[in-house]
């Protein structure tokens, strides 16, 4: 699963760390690192903390999205 | 204009803005064929992790893919690079020969890094820049060897990221920067100060108003030394040259659009112009690559490498190529940023660039933890914070409602009795003069509403 945070709109209250510990954590006093992509035991960790995150900064894959098929060349 | 039927959609640069925008034209009801043109072989990933986890060995440099929030349903030609573009044709040439027809194109190509001007030393082995995931990954394999000196060419935010990275793995850095301090292009001296101190703390070799004038490599033409301007002679295994960007406007030359080194001249909806200074009406720009005017900030053209513009220019395009012109949007969004180093958040808002003054209004410089406001003629112009990011938001109102400079408000805590604002010394500072004020309201993109006041005679 993909995810990215838009670490403009972060307030770096780290929720997402604490339900989400495997996934993202606080370096320094609030700056939020990352995984941006995990395995699908992790997954339910990630929307949670998509979830619980009070500015809805953390954009997940949409429900059904494909990978993307490239027509490489 | 009489409504003209769009059925096909190319955006050629399938990055961050690229792919937002392929979203937002989905999310916006478009039908038709779309098609994104990439020149990388990977499937679009994001770029800040690249200098921060992906150095700090927490995340591989192939696992910062973006994720897709919905389906787009186009067809991905990765690995293709676009070479021309035919306005007239209203065709995208490629270099494989191809060409793909389109009834509105959206050009998304972004920046690379500005590579070391000698050649021959830049490819020695060790001398590399940061832009790619393929980059990412060369930088981390060296850092895991264990060099015994890494050189950072450049102190702008991605030197600095690296030069903070290699500090956290505990190797050696020296950071060469031409300029008085670092970040002081964006953020100005007195700022640049604070950013020096933090390095310095953090055991960087920071020496500043000196240029790299030479790579040296062994025989078998691996880095070995470097030579500084002041004569210095550095031993080093790794140099990162981190001297800034370029757009990826080449292969636009002779296209008749307004393409240039300094990136590709649009509207504030966009739309790009045409060499003549005419906005064309079928060809959107969005990202790194584009520069359009903000009313805001005097009409000016900003040119803004940041991920939150790519984000929000990729939407307000897909938007206004596919809707009737009365319902175009401006590009209203305030410009903001964050960088990650030395263990500190750096958020920015506004543009420092324009500011003639700057006080600190909250928190103090030499803790590494405070709030800046720059002031342009008058008037609250940007913020960054330093470890001070949630504060941003009430500064961006101060922006939008043009509140006088120095700032005066009750509710947060008062800077020290007798802190006043300084010049910001931007090494190039603009001239006061006066003009129109101009206000921003509204939150939902479709309310944001400008008001012009124009001067007083
Ligand atoms: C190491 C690093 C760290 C960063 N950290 C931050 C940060 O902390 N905060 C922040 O706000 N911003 C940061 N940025 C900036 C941010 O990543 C960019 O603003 C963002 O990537 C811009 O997206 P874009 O889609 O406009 O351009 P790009 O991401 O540059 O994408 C353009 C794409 O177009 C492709 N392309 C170019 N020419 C052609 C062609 N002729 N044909 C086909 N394809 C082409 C390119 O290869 C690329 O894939 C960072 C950037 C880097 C490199
Ligand atoms: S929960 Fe949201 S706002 Fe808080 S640290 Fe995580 S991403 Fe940032």
């Amino acid at each position: 699963m993909r995810l990215v945070v838009d670490l403009n709109r972060c307030q770096g209250y780290a929720q997402c760390a604490f339900l989400g510990p495997d996934v993202f954590r606080l370096h320094g006093e609030e700056s939020l690192l990352y995984d941006p992509v995990v395995g699908a035991e992790k997954r339910d960790q990630v929307l949670a903390a998509a979830a619980a995150c009070p500015v809805g900064a953390i954009l997940v894959d949409g429900p059904g999205v494909r990978e993307v098929d490239a027509v490489v060349g | 204009m009489s409504a003209e039927r769009i059925d096909r959609v190319v955006i050629v640069g399938a990055s961050l803005a690229g792919l937002r925008a392929a979203e937002a034209l989905r999310d916006e009801g478009f039908t038709g064929r779309l098609t994104l043109i990439g020149d990388e072989p990977e499937p679009a990933y994001d770029r800040p992790p690249l200098s921060k986890q992906v150095l700090l060995g927490q995340v591989a440099a192939d696992a910062t893919a973006l994720p897709l929030a919905r389906d787009v349903d186009a067809q991905w030609r990765l690995g293709t690079a676009a070479t021309g573009l035919d306005l007239d044709g209203r065709t995208v040439l490629l270099a494989d020969g191809s060409k793909v027809p389109f009834d509105r194109l959206l050009i998304a190509t972004g920046t690379r890094a500005r590579p070391w001007a000698n050649e021959a030393e830049a490819a020695l082995e060790g001398v590399l820049t940061l832009r790619t995931s393929a980059d990412a990954g060369r930088l981390a394999a060296l850092l895991d060897a264990k060099p015994r000196r890494v050189l950072v060419v450049g102190a702008g935010f991605t030197g600095s990221e690296i030069a903070s990275a290699c500090r956290e793995r505990g190797i050696d850095v020296t950071v060469a920067e031409r300029g008085p301090a670092p970040l002081v292009g964006a953020l100005g001296g007195v700022i640049g100060e604070a950013a020096a101190r933090l390095q310095r703390a953090h055991g960087v070799d920071l020496r500043c108003g000196v240029t790299v004038t030479s790579l040296e490599g062994d025989e078998a033409g691996r880095l070995c030394r470097a030579h500084l301007s002041d004569g210095t002679v550095l031993e080093a295994d790794v140099a990162v040259v981190a001297l800034g960007a370029i757009r990826n406007t080449g292969w636009l030359e002779g296209s008749g659009l307004a393409a240039g080194p300094r990136g590709i001249a649009a509207d504030a909806a966009c739309r790009a112009f045409d060499h003549n200074g005419i906005a064309t009406d079928d060809i959107f720009v969005a990202g790194d690559v584009a520069r359009m005017p903000h009313a805001l900030f005097g009409y000016q053209f900003l040119s803004l490498e940041h991920w939150g513009n790519a984000v929000e220019q990729a939407r307000l395009a897909a938007h206004n190529m596919l809707c009737a012109s009365r319902d175009r949007r401006p590009h209203l969004w305030i410009p903001a940023f964050w960088s990650s180093q030395f263990g500190v958040n750096i958020k920015s808002i506004g543009v420092p660039t324009m500011g003639d003054e700057v006080v600190v209004t909250q928190g103090a410089l030499e803790d590494d933890r405070f709030v800046a406001v720059y002031g342009h003629r008058g008037r609250v112009i940007a913020a960054v914070s330093f470890d001070h990011g949630r504060w941003l938001d009430f500064y961006r109102c101060l922006i939008e409602s043009a509140a006088p400079f120095p700032p005066e408000f009750a509710g947060v805590d008062r800077p020290p009795p007798g802190t006043v604002p300084v010049p910001a010394c931007f090494p190039d500072p603009s001239v006061p003069s006066h003009g129109p004020t101009v206000t921003v309201s509204g939150y939902a993109p479709s309310e944001r509403r400008i008001t012009f006041t124009p001067a007083p005679a």
